[in-house]
């Protein structure tokens, strides 16, 4: 295993350590160790089936792990519901599938969760999704339903309504990978200014230009184990693994 | 690119599509197929002639001799002399405005819930009061109305009542058995899966009659419940095993990823389920769900078994009154269009509904 240029070891946002996870008899997740410093982008690419999905649904508790230890903004994820709830308010998620709400509209979309879960005033909570719709991009689609929007427009609701819960970290789960090609792009112009203005942020994604553009850090998994860790620039002109240049190879022609 | 999509359409852009009309010789005899049919058809409707001849020529509409009535023409002045009687049973007649008030509550609490747009907590406590007053108004016994005990309740209100509630406290059951049998642990999910199948199992009629003639012999003698209470248990407890079927399948239909997206978002789990799966759920199901109500409002008729006084049970006893020559099919005909009536509404109000959703979830 290769040991990646630690940016920081005291106030890491995420600590993976040693974690292993199972599905049935499936071994997804290997002695997986991951840090992840306030602030840091990471992107994760591997072959499907590496278990990089499952690594990033650990992170929120959406998978429970086994074995070793994640730990969330120095919270531990456990069996404690009080910790899994403390962890899910400081992390924001971000489908491939955009799992909008379809009976309710874009901004019922964006209020709801926040009345919800933190029993945010009506108008407050709307007043906030507004906000962050504007940031996306499409205010004028607040009283639509997600079904009656493109893709894009889909999953730039998707990140407005994560980012409505004043997230420290967003987990984003191959966010374009259900897109049509011409809307990767209004996705991925939200994601790299999201990066900018410093969200810590994990990114499950096989978008390599956006890795190279926004990444601290790439992850690269394979069969359930990080592979590789480097910099974008170390990563994509000399990877050291084998499988690392196979798989680059492949996605890049 | 840009300028293509902004530029005026040419008039060839605007044509509107070709419609071909056609002619109403081809629909009904263009091929054999439709040919047979529409002479079945057509063979039906001639045989159908003398009951409708029956129905209105040969009829007496108007008449307070019950003696004009004859054999071979329909008698619906009878209707008319025992209307009151079919709609309200045996329930004091001076007293009669008392449930024909209910009637009308009930029309007009219908009538503002239809609208998704009015569902709130607000209309549910309007149904709870209402409900109450009804049942206030149909006992009396207060403010100067007389006291009138459920066995005298009965017709048309009846036949309401019973619907209504066993639909509406069966729904909620309903809710509860779906998650419990779609539960992780067993013990709900064992509970939830042997109510549903037992009380699917029986028949109604033999639920019925546990409810009314069983339950007294095992309750101790002290408790004295209503037997239009135990009636409206069996139909409830009946409606729920349905419902909870039908709910479970709408369920079903909601992806993983919805419940993985309101939980990420660390909106708490029951609200979860009421707030973001249920409601996607039950627009799944409403065809069948619709169907369960239209059944349920049916099979209130069924309490006559037991000696319930509703709607039906008032049109065949008002039709064994000897001074009229015995107008059985009038009266079920005129209580069947009444079902008729309900059942339709239901019918229309449900693809009212889906229209609504359908035209939101467009792609």
């Amino acid at each position: 295993m290769m040991h990646a240029p630690q940016t920081a070891t005291t106030g890491s946002a995420i600590r993976i350590e040693g974690v292993d996870k199972w599905f049935a008899s499936f071994h997804a997740l290997k002695a997986v160790d991951l840090d992840v410093a306030a602030g840091e982008r990471i992107v994760v690419c591997g072959p499907s089936g590496s278990g990089k999905s499952t690594l990033i649904r650990c992170i929120n508790r959406l998978e429970s792990h086994q074995q070793g230890r994640i730990v969330v903004n120095g919270v531990e994820l456990n069996e404690s519901l009080k910790n899994i709830d403390a962890v899910r308010r400081d992390v924001g998620m971000v489908f491939q599938h955009f799992n909008l709400f379809p009976h309710l509209t874009v901004l019922e979309n964006c209020a709801l969760p926040q009345i919800l879960s933190r029993v945010t005033p009506r108008r407050d909570a709307e007043e906030k999704a507004m906000t962050l719709l504007e940031r996306v991009r499409i205010p004028e689609q607040a009283q639509k339903y997600p079904g009656q929007l493109s893709g894009g427009q889909q999953q730039r609701v998707a990140i407005a309504r994560a980012l409505c819960m004043n997230p420290r970290v967003m987990l984003f789960d191959e966010p374009t990978s259900a897109l049509d090609p011409e809307m990767v792009k209004e996705v991925l112009e939200v994601m790299v200014s999201l990066a900018e203005e410093g969200m810590t942020m994990i990114v499950v994604t096989h978008e390599m230009g956006f890795a190279k553009e926004a990444a601290d850090r790439v992850v690269f998994m394979d069969q359930g184990r990080v592979v590789e860790i480097a910099e974008p620039r170390v990563f994509f002109d000399s990877p050291k693994h084998e499988r690392t240049r196979h798989f680059l190879n492949q996605i890049i022609h | 690119m840009a300028v293509y999509a902004h530029s005026s359409p040419t008039a060839a852009e605007m044509m509107p599509p070709p419609v071909r009309r056609t002619p109403l010789r081809e629909v009904f005899f263009g091929d054999l197929f439709s040919a047979c049919l529409s002479v079945a058809a057509i063979g039906l409707l001639w045989s159908l002639l003398p009951a409708l001849n029956w129905a209105t020529l040969d009829a007496v509409w108007v008449t307070d001799d019950p003696g004009e009535c004859r054999a071979g023409g329909a008698c619906w002045a009878f209707i008319a002399d025992k209307l009151r009687f079919i709609l309200f049973g045996i329930y004091p007649p001076e007293e009669q405005w008392r449930p024909l008030l209910v009637i009308g509550l009930i029309l007009g609490m219908t009538l503002i819930s239809l609208p998704p747009k009015a569902w709130s907590t607000k209309l549910l406590a309007g149904w709870i009061a209402a409900i109450a007053a009804m049942l206030a108004l149909m006992w009396g016994g207060f403010a100067g109305m007389s006291f009138v005990p459920t066995g005298k309740w009965g017709g048309l209100p009846v036949t309401l009542l019973l619907a209504l509630l066993s639909l509406s406290l069966a729904f909620p059951l309903a809710v509860v058995l779906a998650l419990g049998r779609r539960s992780n642990r067993v013990v709900p999910r064992l509970l939830s899966v042997l109510s549903i199948e037992i009380v699917r199992g029986l028949p109604l009629v033999g639920l019925l009659f546990v409810a009314s003639i069983m339950l007294p012999l095992l309750l101790p003698q002290s408790w004295t419940i209503d037997k239009l209470g135990r009636t409206l248990a069996a139909l409830t407890i009946f409606a729920a095993a349905y419902l909870a079927e039908v709910i479970r399948g709408g369920l079903q239909g909601v992806p993983q990823g919805q419940g993985e997206a309101a939980e990420a978002l660390g909106i708490p789990r029951w609200k979860i389920v009421w707030h973001i799966i249920l409601p996607q759920a039950i627009q799944k199901v409403i065809p069948p769900l619709t169907n369960t109500a239209i059944v349920m409002v049916k099979n209130t008729s069924l309490v006559l078994i037991v000696g319930v006084f509703d709607m039906l049970s008032a049109g065949r006893s008002a039709a064994t009154d000897p001074e009229w020559p015995a107008p059985f099919a009038e009266s079920y005909i005129f209580v069947g269009a009444i079902y008729f009536l309900i059942c339709f509404g239901i019918s229309l109000y449900s693809r009212w509904l889906e229209e609504g959703i359908h035209s939101r979830e467009y792609k």
